[in-house]
């Protein structure tokens, strides 16, 4: 190898070892985009607990006639704040009141799931462990903290469905006799749902964040199929074109 | 009476009639004659060559896209976000044509960025080819101006603190500085009048001024000819009896059919990228940008879009201590310009140019120098045509100076492109003035390595072996 | 020279499926943006059923309710006002509105134009070129037409349509004005924008 090889080599390789340095990866989150019952009750979770505080003002509530449900089912079930059934989901609350009970006023969910993708891991992967992730905080003014949110404004507001967690310190002993401190989240009071009962309620309500950040996604990759189907043909079109003409070039 | 003289038009069976009216009346066999079936290209493109006409091709998806989009979009600081959800979500087939747009922002500058790296690979910014290469920049200009002032529109987190930096870098010019930062923006910070005339300059200014461009471009090229990937004159072995040039054919129908097989394969890569990954990681479409600016708080990691990082890293890249660097630099550069001018009046000029940037280097502030080097690393290109002082023009016979030289080039873009889409470390900084050197002495030693270099001779004619 | 013949053929062929190929993908860019200049999701919930109450109505009264940006009439016809639509049967030019069905729903298809005599429900635009009539109850002698029995004149262009919205032969427009799919959720309760259901 020249000199100047090994120099492009070290430049080459130099991202790569600045980039070993990123953080921790986020576990993914269980979630199945194309199971219409489990979006349903991801809906119906967030209507009951997000939507009191929290908009999704970009979102109409009929959309969810894609997810299976009939007008007269969404505007029975889903429905609560007197809106008609093609308005926007927007919240009761009036932002300002919200400022005033939480320092901020709680942000517009509709595309969450997307802004929350980070190098870490998707929206909903942050999302899932965000939704699991409280802790009883002392010394936080809502009693809550959050191990993927620092000091998060939020209060935990499934608490009585998952129960009252705690984080713990524990030692872990490593291969070589070293040891290693780790913070360990453990459920000190139980909920009415069982950890697991809890665990697919989070990931439905992620499922269906993560649909309602780009409804249109199912429908963007049913139609990139049939569009590069169809580019395929032309490719193979073009391709004997191009042929044929260039014989003449000699 | 001239028109009168022109032969009928043959050859296209029911619509001779019609366009033999048109000829009459307006050059349009002498159009097609010039620029398509007797413009008379090199027959040894490559694969660099189709990005010319996919740039073209691009320009037309972006600013059909963008007139539907204007049809929706509501340029108002407290309509923009929620508009461009709206044209996402309500506007029937809206998702679309957003992602049309804004994969082609992406698309149109990795395209654009390989065109141009075509140009240095085969030397088709020398003589007589310079304007085409002045065109061509200007044109990338526009387009960094177009592609700036579109992303501040979405209104996202990352458009607004975008803006906020790149408009606050004009805050840092001495003395005109503050209250040309202030004219742009129209209020003390990025706010709805900014968003207002952005607005204004990305869907008309800016395109009349890139569409005026390309045409001066094309119209150069087809005054003087194509270059090719040996960089020889086609125009120079003319055949005696057609009188065009032996190693030329037709633009039309060769090109147009070639460029028609490089037009879908770019679109099946374009497509899978539009339907499959439009966010592109958070390249394409930042992650933050999903949130609605707030002037207020600043997002903690914010980058531009992947095309301008490489300056930003430059721009980041300069700090106190790189000063010293740049200065023992300035000193080297201006002794050896020195040594290689004859006049003497040359000589004190390049001494007090020297004098005075050094002064400058320790006197104005850092930032000032990260802006100056920024602005210097788009402008460096402009300098091409005359910093290549080889006798050749294609890399196929240039030596391993210069092909070293390039080579180290296109991996510190590279790298500097990388850091700026991450945070600062001390060791990525330190990476990133490194290639900053390299940048910038590429361009500036250019007209010793490539003197120095030992070229092969060009062959008389362009290397064909048939039809691939 | 066979080869030759041989290779246009091909190049023909060639060239119109390569065309027609491109033809396809440029029409098919051209749906989403086209379809993109059709009503908006935000247009269409603009555009649904509106409800409104016409009990505070009194006879001989007309109230003006909004249905997707269009207004629409409620008028509470007298007796004599129904008596003046019997009356101008013979001068309307479709007085049992059956030239286009598809401005009068089926319920409404009879010579006062609507479900419960009393109440006439038609929207307010001028079937000719869409200016809005102004109501001349009055039975009285007018500029526009000496023998007047009441009804609505529309001042773009002139066109007469009696209490039952019915279009005056030779006028300008050439229909009645259009009845809109409205249903009675309760004696005072109307719903504009939905069919009555077994009506």
């Amino acid at each position: 190898m020249t000199r100047a090889g090994k120099l492009l080599a070290a430049l080459l390789a130099a991202p790569a070892l600045a980039l070993a340095a990123e953080e921790v990866k986020l576990d993914r989150a269980p979630i199945s985009e194309g199971d219409l019952i489990s979006l349903q009750r991801g809906a119906q979770v967030f209507v009951n607990y997000c939507l009191n505080c929290h908009s999704a003002g970009y979102m109409r509530y009929n959309r969810l006639e894609e997810l299976g449900l009939t007008a007269q089912q969404i505007r029975d079930n889903l429905i609560f704040t007197g809106a008609k059934v093609g308005d926007l989901m927007k919240t009761a609350t009036d932002p300002k009141d919200a400022k005033e009970w939480f320092g901020a006023p709680p942000p517009d969910l509709t595309v969450i799931a997307r802004a929350r993708a980070s190098t870490a891991g998707s929206g909903a992967d942050w999302l899932y462990a965000y939704l699991r992730g409280f802790y009883r905080d002392p010394v936080r003014p809502t009693g809550w903290n959050n191990t993927v949110f620092q000091d998060v404004a939020m209060p935990h507001v499934l608490w009585q469905l998952q129960g009252e967690q705690v984080l713990k310190t524990e030692e872990r002993a490593l291969p070589g006799g070293k040891k290693e401190k780790a913070q360990k989240l453990a459920l000190e009071k139980p909920g009415t749902m069982t950890p697991l009962e809890y665990d697919r309620l989070v990931a439905d309500l992620v499922n269906y964040l993560v649909y309602m950040g780009e409804p249109a996604k199912s429908s963007r990759i049913e139609i990139g199929i049939y569009v590069l189907m169809f580019l395929g043909v032309m490719w193979v079109l073009a391709y004997a074109l191009k042929k044929e003409y260039w014989k003449d070039v000699h | 009476m001239a028109a009168a003289e022109k032969q009928p038009v043959t050859g296209a069976g029911p619509f001779n009639g019609l366009l033999t009216w048109i000829d009459q009346r307006f050059p349009l066999v002498q159009l097609w004659r010039e620029h398509l079936a007797e413009y008379y290209a090199p027959k040894n493109f490559n694969f660099w060559y189709y990005f010319g006409s996919l740039a073209l091709l691009v320009l037309v998806l972006q600013i059909v896209t963008g007139i539907f989009l204007t049809m929706h979009y509501k340029p108002d600081a407290t309509q923009a976000f929620a508009s461009v959800e709206y044209i996402m979500r309500d506007v029937p087939g809206g998702w679309l044509i957003r992602y049309l747009h804004s994969t082609g922002a992406s698309a149109f500058f990795i395209v654009v960025y390989l065109h141009m790296f075509r140009g240095m690979l085969y030397g088709s910014y020398r003589q007589p080819r310079e304007l085409i290469w002045i065109f061509g920049m200007l044109i990338y200009l526009s387009l960094m101006a177009e592609a700036f002032f579109g992303y501040l529109l979405p209104w996202g987190q990352m458009s607004y603190w975008g803006a906020q930096v790149i408009v606050n870098l004009f805050d840092a010019i001495p003395l005109i500085g503050p209250d040309l930062a202030l004219w742009i923006r129209g209020d003390y910070v990025v706010s709805d009048a900014t968003l207002n005339r952005f607005f204004s300059f990305h869907v008309i200014a800016i395109p009349l001024l890139l569409l005026g461009l390309v045409a001066a471009h094309i119209m150069a090229l087809h005054e003087v000819g194509s270059n090719n990937p040996d960089g020889v004159e086609i125009k120079k072995t003319i055949d005696p009896r057609t009188g065009h040039p032996v190693d030329g054919i037709p633009f039309h129908p060769y090109y147009t059919v070639k460029d028609t097989l490089g037009a879908v394969v770019f679109l099946i890569v374009f497509c899978a990228i539009m339907f499959f990954l439009p966010e592109f990681g958070g390249y394409f479409l930042e992650y933050n940008n999903f949130i609605p600016a707030d002037p207020l708080k600043t997002p903690p990691h914010i980058a531009p879009v992947w095309y301008f990082t490489p300056y930003y890293s430059i721009l980041r890249a300069a700090t106190e201590n790189f000063m010293w660097v740049l200065a023992a630099g300035l000193i080297g550069y201006s002794i050896l310009l020195v040594a290689a001018v004859k006049s003497n009046g040359a000589r004190i000029a390049i001494v007090a140019t020297g004098v005075v940037l050094l002064i400058g280097f320790f006197t104005i502030e850092p930032k000032v120098w990260g802006v100056a080097l920024m602005g210097a690393a788009v402008l460096a290109f402009f300098g091409l045509p005359w910093l290549d002082q080889s006798p050749v023009k294609s890399i196929r016979y240039k030596g391993p100076l210069v092909k070293g030289a390039l080579a180290l080039f296109v991996v510190a873009f590279v790298i500097l492109g990388y850091l700026g889409t991450v945070t600062v470390t001390e060791g990525r900084t330190l990476m990133a003035q490194v290639c900053t050197l390299i940048y910038f002495a590429f361009f500036l030693l250019m007209p010793w390595y490539t003197r120095m270099d030992r070229t092969r001779p060009e062959p008389a004619r362009v290397t064909w072996q048939g039809a691939h | 020279m066979a080869d030759k013949e041989l290779d246009a053929g091909k190049r023909r062929f060639l060239i119109a499926a390569t065309s027609v190929a491109g033809g396809i993908a440029t029409v098919a860019t051209a749906v989403p943006l086209v379809a993109s200049m059709l009503p908006s999701e935000r247009a269409k919930a603009a555009g649904a059923p509106v409800e409104a109450d016409i009990g505070k109505l009194a006879p001989g009264e007309m109230t003006r309710v909004e249905w997707r940006g269009k207004p629409v009439w409620v008028v509470r016809r007298t007796p004599e006002m129904l008596e003046s639509v019997k009356q101008s049967s013979g001068r309307v030019a479709d007085p049992r509105s059956e030239r286009k069905k598809e401005l009068t729903p089926e319920y409404a298809r009879n010579e006062l134009r609507s479900i419960k005599p009393e109440y006439l429900i038609v929207v307010g635009i001028c079937t000719h070129l869409g200016c809005s009539p102004v109501d001349k109850f009055k039975a009285q002698a007018e500029p526009f037409e000496s023998d007047w029995k009441g009804g609505f004149y529309c001042p773009c262009h002139g066109s007469l349509f009696d209490l039952a919205g019915r279009v005056y032969k030779n006028k300008p427009a050439p229909d009645n004005l259009e009845v809109p799919p409205h249903t009675y959720l309760s004696d005072t309760r109307i719903r504009i924008g939905e069919d009555s259901k077994g009506a």
